[in-house]
């Protein structure tokens, strides 16, 4: 073995000693947790341990989870072969070796006769004979190897099947093959100069057997956007691209047919070609964005279990529930619809709906909103609207203005073209009448210099300048944790002037956290035990601040009241028999025996990073203030802790909604970040949106924005990205018209071979792309 | 000039081929998992993976 084979080997075995030896968390033992040991084993049974050696996912991506594993069995189809077939949503699936191990893994049961693995989509499908319920062992093995399988839902399916992106690249496949022929040909007239009339003649017209297909078909996207537009009365970039590639076109075939110099077909298939490129360069830097944000809505559209007469239950979608169906919600779990409490003091987190950080025990017969989570033991609940007409369809609806609002956003890549269009035609037209009127030529002859401004003005350079800049700028946003979803979103959120903020889960860590005081590490340590039995967030806490403490075997959860184990009891006051406290709205009680009460107190303390963020936003030039649901004691202690100074308590959806409107009737363009139900009209309503991975689904599809990462910082993080490439893309625009203004007199002049008008567009397409690379680059 | 005869349709054949190769690889799915592809070349395997598996050798397996 070789020194450096040496170096390596020990280097490993001390990585070992402190990192898990499943998902590579840092750890004091070989693993990190029991589900991480039985994956080790259960691959390692498999024989499928030359995985280690290949994964390069992240860390901590392969940690199972402690969630039930969602049914699969509905949603398996039948084969054509007579067995099943099912398409699964793999989160989890982060590198080539998870795709190897899943597929092994898959493939060594015997009934599996197909099992293939996307790592771009993270899509799985598979197929096996059979049983239809085998679909839901599959989901269990592959929840113990650390993946969560969950079917591959509608979006993510739209996602996955990008018909645009699918077309975008055949054109470019066309239009590159047609470009690089007609060049080979064009290259021979350029430099053949001893060449016969009859020779060029003939490459005249291959030239042209060559370019009119491909630009009929390859041009296409394009056409088809550009007659969009003219109808709308508009005029985009897509119309002066489908001008400058037709008439050059049209003007090649007449020069074909009078056997002129030169043929400018090159030209047009080179810059179609030019063009698909950046557009699907473009494309796929969103599409990813957009596969990721649908991964976290099919994570978390589960179905739910409705309770048949019997007794029994079955999985049924969200949207075929009906008015008077019990639903059987365990803990966890989120309630898709509006209903009322069938189980008395069910315990229900409702900060998703209200912005409340405490969780709420509801009585009997109480109205559970859509979108509170079951915090304590299973609950019995009867639905009261069906999901289109509940609470969530109704905030739904008041989406629907401003998202309305905002598509009709014109990007600056429109804006210049509405002046860029009727300019370059004028400049057109003059070329034109000035060659007939004091030239002296023919429409013909006069006809080169008009189409030659047309094609080295072509928006080669500005209809690249764009979306190049938009292409690097959203995929550096999407390696840091960042997802653009909507194609407009980075130019809207580079003129926002004006932050408003949820507090929980965005200014706050949004758990509550153990405060110091009143209690000893003895009882904290026999609290835990007890704690770790509950779901409760409060007991969570509390089992979180003491990890080593073994769970107590024997504890017995009382709903909406705390935990017992022999004679230790962990809840409220009244529970465990001591006075209540003035303010126990975040407290939990432990008493054991005959011992005095212990009372944990908590807060949700705010994020770390919040007070730099807040003030990198006020340097960045945008005002900060907090709309919250929340009580006003907390939200003024959260606004003091961040530094921000204005801030609105216990806001409604409406109010915050309305608070946002204010700010646009003010001229202003407001930022709004916010993760819960009762934040999506803001969101909607907002100039731009911007939610947290972990937020609920109507905040996600609302938000332009999604933050893969906690807290505020990679909001200030996105702004500065989003400015820089505005910026970056105002320069390329700008160059691009410089260097048009100054070869239009040489076109007009009618000195321009096609020559000189390739050299030209590819040297500003170069010079524009080249610019667009630095947007990626960390702010 | 004869030489171009030739030789100009060869050219454009040879180019026609490797369109279709292109237009029958997207139509195949093969550009729909680049990530996926990019790594799976690492793994060299017995037994083919994910292709469908020939039903005599898994009855032989059971």
């Amino acid at each position: 073995m070789t020194a450096l084979g040496r170096i390596t080997a020990t280097e490993s075995q001390a990585s070992a000693r402190t990192c898990c030896l499943h998902c590579g968390t840092p750890t004091v033992e070989r693993f990190c947790c029991a589900g991480c040991a039985t994956a080790h084993a259960l691959i390692q049974g498999m024989g499928l341990d030359a995985f280690y050696r290949r994964a390069s996912g992240p860390v901590g991506a392969l940690k199972p989870d402690t969630l039930p594993p969602v049914p699969l069995a509905p949603h398996a189809q039948p084969a054509r072969d007579g067995g099943w077939q099912l398409d699964i949503m793999l989160a989890g699936l982060s590198c080539g070796a998870c795709v190897w191990l899943v597929e092994q893994a898959l493939m060594a049961e015997p009934d599996v006769t197909h099992a293939r693995a996307a790592l771009t989509t993270r899509r799985l499908s598979l197929r096996w004979t059979g049983e239809r319920t085998r679909a839901d062992d599959f989901a269990v093995s592959l929840a113990r190897l650390g993946f969560r399988a969950v079917p591959f839902s509608q979006p993510c399916l739209d996602a996955a099947d990008d018909a645009e992106t699918k077309s975008l690249t055949r054109a470019l496949g066309i239009a590159t093959f047609g470009a690089m022929n007609v060049m080979l040909v064009s290259m021979a007239v350029w430099f053949g100069t001893d060449m016969g009339e009859a020779t060029r003649a003939l490459m005249h017209w291959l030239a042209a057997l060559i370019a009119l297909p491909t630009i009929l078909v390859a041009g296409r996207p394009f056409f088809r956007a550009a007659f969009g537009a003219l109808l709308a009365r508009r005029a985009n970039m897509d119309v002066a691209i489908s001008i400058a590639v037709l008439a050059t076109a049209a003007m090649s075939l007449s020069e074909a047919l009078r056997n002129g110099p030169y043929t400018w077909f090159d030209g047009a298939t080179a810059l179609l070609a030019l063009l698909l490129a950046g557009r699907v360069l473009d494309r796929a830097a969103r599409a990813r964005a957009g596969r990721a944000v649908a991964e976290l809505l099919a994570l978390q559209r589960a179905s739910v279990r409705r309770m048949l007469s019997d007794g029994i239950t079955e999985e049924v979608p969200a949207d075929q529930l009906e008015v008077g169906d019990r639903l059987l919600l365990a803990a966890g779990e989120a309630l898709p619809v509006d209903a009322v409490a069938e189980t008395g003091d069910a315990l229900f987190d409702l900060a998703a709906v209200t912005g409340e950080s405490v969780p709420r025990t509801l009585l009997r017969g109480a109205g559970v909103p859509a979108g509170a989570v079951n915090m304590g033991a299973a609950a019995v609940v009867r639905v009261t609207h069906p999901a289109d007409q509940g609470s969530l369809a109704a905030k739904a609806r008041m989406l629907d203005a401003g998202l309305q609002a905002r598509s009709r956003f014109t990007g600056i890549a429109d804006k210049a073209a509405r002046i860029y269009v009727p300019a370059v035609l004028l400049a057109a037209l003059a070329a034109f009448v000035g060659w007939m009127m004091l030239g002296g030529a023919g429409w013909r002859e006069a006809l080169v210099p008009t189409v030659s401004v047309l094609i080295i003005t072509c928006p080669c350079g500005l209809a690249i300048a764009v979306p190049a800049v938009q292409a690097v700028a959203v995929g550096g946003l999407f390696r840091r944790g960042i997802l653009v979803a909507s194609p407009t979103a980075l130019e809207r959120l580079a003129t926002a002037d004006h932050a408003v903020l949820d507090k929980t889960g965005t200014l706050t860590e949004g758990r509550p956290v153990l405060l110091p005081g009143g209690w000893s590490e003895d009882a904290l340590r026999r609290g835990a035990r007890l704690a770790q039995a509950s779901r409760h967030p409060l007991a969570q806490a509390l089992a979180h601040a003491c990890p080593g403490a073994p769970a107590a075997t024997d504890a017995i959860e009382e709903p909406g009241q705390g935990i017992r184990a022999g004679k230790a009891r962990l809840g409220s006051a009244a529970f465990v028999g001591a006075v209540p406290h003035a303010d126990d709205g975040m407290a939990i009680w432990f008493h054991d025996g005959d011992e005095a009460p212990v009372r944990f107190a908590f807060a949700d303390p705010p994020r770390e990073d919040s007070p730099q963020s807040a003030a990198r936003l006020r340097a960045l030039g945008l005002g900060v203030e907090i709309a919250s649901g929340d009580r006003p004691a907390a939200v003024k202690q959260a606004a003091r802790e961040a530094g921000i100074a204005h801030w609105l308590a216990e806001a409604t959806p409406a109010d915050k909604a309305a608070r946002i409107s204010a700010l646009v009737a003010m001229g202003r363009r407001p930022v709004m970040v916010g993760d819960g139900i009762n934040d999506a009209p803001a969101l909607a309503a907002a100039h731009v949106g911007a939610s947290p991975a972990s937020g609920t689904d109507l905040a996600r599809i609302t938000a332009d924005i999604v933050l893969r990462r906690d807290g505020i910082a990679a909001l200030v993080e996105a702004i500065a990205v989003a400015r820089r490439a505005q910026h970056l893309a105002r320069q390329n625009i700008g160059f691009s018209l410089a260097y048009n203004l100054l070869a239009v007199p040489l076109a007009i002049a009618g000195v321009v071979t096609p020559l000189i008008a390739a050299i030209v567009m590819a040297t500003s397409s170069l010079a524009v792309t080249l610019n667009a690379l630095r947007a990626g680059r960390p702010a | 000039m004869n030489a171009l005869l030739l030789l100009v349709p060869l050219a454009l054949l040879l180019g026609l081929l490797g369109l279709a190769g292109f237009l029958w690889a997207l139509k195949t799915r093969q550009y729909d998992d680049l990530d996926g592809a990019a790594s799976r070349i690492l793994f060299d395997d017995d037994q083919p993976r994910g292709a469908d598996r020939p039903r005599d050798a898994k009855e032989r397996r059971g």
